[in-house]
């Protein structure tokens, strides 16, 4: 039983150095901590588009989202380091995550979408147990790197004189991209209107001729897809290694459990208050409680409260709205 | 098909006999390994009151788990620096005495089990399993980031702690003494299953509705049971980390909320020695597949997926076919 890395498994850079006033300085720091927490919940969102997608429409709580994550992490740098190619890295990442995700969904998960939610927890458990190991035996236990190519690395200047790397820039476009690309895909595509038609109603879709399970095992392999991604594009900041999606895998279902189950603005939403709040809570909070503590007593609190701090927000929130910001239904 | 009594009998006796025999060994491993499995299935019969009976599922319950070590580090770690416990307003001596730290990690992981099952309860389904799980990435973060109790070290306990009358360093008396904890628990939980209180909380998972019509609160019941499995499963924290004479946050991490559940899932949801064998089983496919290979846990992935899709029951369901809580 390995523990999981803490919350800010992709969390923001070092503070760029720069001789400024401090007042500046503060100025500076914050911009870049906001654009940290950004990056943060985009990445975010991409793990939590799946999950709720993948709930909302059939129902299925799937804890092994996080292994399609590492997947995705891993092969990219597997295929990084064989061919040298960013961009192929990151489409076999995508490709063998939705497959990986589409031969789980044919194999094990479709016996599970009539199951109770116990049954569900327990087998996606179990296939963590199976992905992890798996990798473990194929990768080794050493983590890999998966290196920003040229093109992506150094800093950009933003309004303001602020430098930020570019890659992270990148990330948070890449990121909001495909966002809108799934929103396009789900709102204005045929097959957006069978999922959402899956959603509503499953008896009536299947009735009305739609290959229903064809569209499960594709609703799967899309939500893979996204994770795939994602750990794609983190693997470039952080090193990838087993049980790497574990800690995100929880993050996401905080972020859809405040956003709402099933609900893809809901995931939004909540990707973006969940990483803004991970990481400004982060630098903020110790700084805050030095106002009125000792220096070191304010950073051993401070980082206690900021390491909760979302499961804080978390739980306000349900005792607000028991279903999420933007949940109909449990 | 077997009596369950039979299967029940069988684990006791053999309970009894293994470590008997590795005494007569001379072999303190085997004994060590057979309480580990006792001290799991008494943290898998707590989460079995809220999951079997209750029909709670809760992902968190690590949360107590590490309570319960937690307490015993702390109350151990001021006794053995002979410095007090300050609690703001007054301070404590630490202890050593083994009855005084399950008491206090009883009470604790109650109070904490009545807070967070307060709130957790107010929702359901999806929901409930997942601020469960949240609230126990929140202690495990807690306890990684308070430096003053080894931060994500943990903390060593140098000298097991004591029990009158005992010497709890010699591994076959520390077992027995988990062993009859084991028993009073399961005793207590039969017990529980047939007062009106179980009965009553049995028909809450099942129809909340005729509970309500009734005028009996189901809430209240399902409060009242995750409570009580917050307790116990606290307690078999504090001797988890007795046995190891160490604390750190793994006791926290959300992997043993999911490793107690395969426990109560591998044996049989809801039967009364289902914990049980849940564990001893899981430390024996530790054991023998861990010694065989590396990557043991695939293959403990693979039985598990293998009981959840064709064997719901579990190991006593196989053995005994499908039945309820009750005969």
């Amino acid at each position: 039983m390995q523990a999981g890395a803490g919350p800010g498994v992709f969390r923001g850079p070092p503070r760029l150095q720069r001789d400024r006033t401090a007042r500046h300085m503060s100025a500076i720091l914050i911009v870049e901590q906001i654009l940290n927490g950004l990056q943060f919940g985009v990445m975010l969102f991409l793990m939590a588009a799946g999950l709720t997608l993948i709930f909302g429409v059939m129902g299925l709580i799937n804890l092994a989202h996080g292994s399609l994550y590492m997947i995705g992490a891993f092969v990219a740098a597997a295929v990084a380091g064989a061919t040298g190619s960013f961009l192929l890295a990151m489409i076999c990442a995508l490709v063998a995550a939705a497959v990986a995700g589409a031969i789980v969904e044919i194999v094990v998960i479709r016996r599970l979408y009539a199951a109770e939610h116990l049954d569900q927890v327990l087998a996606t458990f179990a296939l963590i147990l199976i992905f992890s190991e798996g990798t473990r035996w194929v990768f080794g236990s050493f983590p890999m790197y998966l290196e920003i190519p040229d093109y992506l690395s150094g800093a950009v200047t933003l309004p303001g004189g602020i430098q930020y790397p570019l890659y992270r820039v990148m990330l948070i476009g890449a990121g909001l991209a495909v966002g809108l690309g799934l929103w396009a895909l789900i709102e204005h595509t045929r097959i957006g209107i069978r999922i959402r038609a899956g959603e509503n109603d499953r008896e009536m879709v299947a009735a009305l001729g739609v290959d229903i399970s064809r569209l499960y095992t594709l609703v799967f392999a899309l939500g893979a897809a996204l994770a795939g991604l994602s750990g794609a594009m983190v693997g470039a900041i952080q090193s990838v290694q087993v049980g790497m999606g574990e800690p995100v895998l929880i993050l996401a279902f905080v972020v859809i459990v405040i956003g709402g189950i099933g609900s893809i603005r809901g995931a939004l939403v909540g990707a973006l208050l969940v990483g803004l709040t991970d990481t400004l809570g982060g630098v903020f909070l110790p700084e805050l409680f030095k106002l009125f503590m000792a220096p070191a007593a304010a950073t051993s609190v401070g980082s206690a409260l900021a390491s909760m701090s979302i499961y804080i927000v978390m739980s306000l929130v349900l005792i607000w709205r028991p279903t999420g910001l933007f949940g109909g239904r449990a | 098909m077997i009596a369950e009594r039979h299967v029940n009998l069988a684990l006791v006796l053999g309970l009894i006999v293994v470590p008997s025999w590795a005494l007569a060994a001379d072999e303190p491993f085997t004994i060590t390994l057979a309480t580990r499995a006792v001290i799991l299935a008494l943290a898998a019969v707590g989460l079995n009151i809220a999951l079997g009976i209750g029909g709670l599922v809760s992902l968190g319950h690590a949360a107590f788990f590490g309570i319960g070590g937690y307490v015993m580090g702390i109350l151990a770690y001021h006794a053995q620096t002979f410095t007090p416990l300050d609690l703001g307003a007054f301070s404590i001596a630490g202890t050593k005495a083994m009855p005084v730290i399950w008491l206090a990690a009883i009470v604790l992981s109650a109070f904490v089990a009545a807070v967070i099952g307060a709130l957790s309860l107010r929702t359901s389904g999806v929901y409930f399993i997942m601020i469960t799980l949240a609230f126990g990435q929140m202690f495990y973060y807690f306890a990684v980031s308070w430096r003053s109790y080894g931060g994500a070290d943990g903390m060593s306990i140098y000298v097991r702690n004591s029990f009158p009358g005992l010497d709890t360093l010699v591994p076959i008396q520390f077992f027995a003494l988990c062993l009859v904890l084991l028993g009073l628990v399961l005793y207590l939980n039969a017990r529980l299953v047939r007062s009106r209180f179980g009965l009553a909380l049995d028909a809450a998972r099942q129809v909340p509705l005729r509970v309500r019509t009734v005028g009996l609160d189901p809430l209240r019941l399902k409060l009242a049971a995750f409570v009580l499995s917050g307790a116990v499963t606290g307690l078999a924290g504090a001797l988890y980390a007795d046995l190891n004479r160490f604390v750190s946050p793994a006791m926290f991490s959300w992997q043993f909320s999911g490793e107690i559940m395969v426990l109560v899932i591998l044996g049989g949801t809801g039967r009364l020695f289902g914990p049980v064998l849940g564990a001893v089983v899981f430390v024996a496919l530790e054991h023998f597949l861990g010694g065989l290979t590396d990557f043991w846990q695939i293959y403990l992935g693979i039985i598990l997926l293998l009981i959840v899709l064709f064997a719901r029951g579990g190991i006593i369901g196989l053995l005994c076919g499908k039945r309820g809580l009750h005969d």
